[in-house]
């Protein structure tokens, strides 16, 4: 399965990018199971993603929770809580 | 936000705008009203850089945004308060890139038959704003750039919103 992911604020940063494309290995089914696979790259990725950091998923452009299935071509964004207005 | 039933959502107008540049708050008022003799009041919110957060000097504010998930994020925010209250029409313009102390950052105008109806829907759209709509901002000072920590009291001004609309408003009209 072919994922789009997209970084913002400080996770941009802090990844050193904006945006990928990612091929999921076969099993991981659920934004849970996306989060798990990142923080597994270790460094700055478990830093802000397996530690004490909050921060918000939104798939295909909506605010999701760690239980919301993934498909084929999905576009998850991974950023901190929002701060406009 | 709970998810409203589609067929609810009253034939208000609504217009969101993500931009670099200031906006006329005039010429936002008469777009939103032009043709509409019904609009009996029209609250308008505008936010603006202060110089000051917390305890250090703000120099400068930056603003990013996901491209796409805001215009569809203030538009849902719209839509759910023209289900709470009656409403003619809203437009929010939130402005993204480099912000200086005492610019204007975003605009809330919110037309409705009533008063009432005006103002609250106002603050409703600000504290969802606040809460739902994917900008983040970086603030610099004399020491640096930062980016600015979400606030828990923001959150608990959006959660209000349940309990007070449940308790005192359908979507009836009121005044």
């Amino acid at each position: 399965m072919q994922v789009t992911l997209l970084y913002f604020a400080r996770l941009r940063e802090r990844f050193g990018m904006a945006e990928e494309q990612l091929s999921l290995p076969e099993g991981i089914q659920t934004v849970a199971g996306l989060i798990a696979h990142l923080a597994a790259r270790g460094d700055v990725w478990a830093e802000e993603l397996a530690g004490e950091r909050v921060y918000r998923v939104a798939l295909d452009q909506e605010m999701a929770d760690f239980s919301a299935q993934l498909h084929h071509g999905a576009e998850v964004a991974v950023f901190p809580p929002v701060t406009g207005g | 936000m709970e998810t409203l039933p589609q067929a609810t959502i009253p034939s208000a107008r609504f217009h969101v705008a993500v931009q670099a540049e200031d906006f006329d708050l005039q010429a936002e008022m008469r777009t939103l009203s032009a043709g509409d003799r019904g609009i009996g009041a029209i609250t308008s919110f505008v936010g603006l850089v202060r110089d000051l957060n917390l305890a250090d000097d703000v120099v400068a504010m930056e603003l990013e945004h996901y491209p796409g998930m805001t215009e569809k994020a203030l538009i849902r925010i719209a839509e759910e308060a023209a289900v709470r209250w009656p409403l003619h029409g809203v437009s929010i313009i939130h402005r993204v890139g480099k912000l200086y102390p005492g610019d204007a950052i975003v605009l809330v105008l919110v037309a409705s038959a009533h008063r009432h109806a005006a103002f609250e829907a106002n603050a409703f759209i600000m504290d969802f704003l606040k809460t739902r709509a994917p900008f983040w901002k970086k603030e610099w000072t004399p020491e640096g750039p930062r980016w600015v920590d979400a606030r828990e009291t923001d959150y608990s001004a959006a959660a209000r919103w349940h309990k007070v609309v449940s308790e005192q408003y359908g979507n009836d009209e009121h005044d």
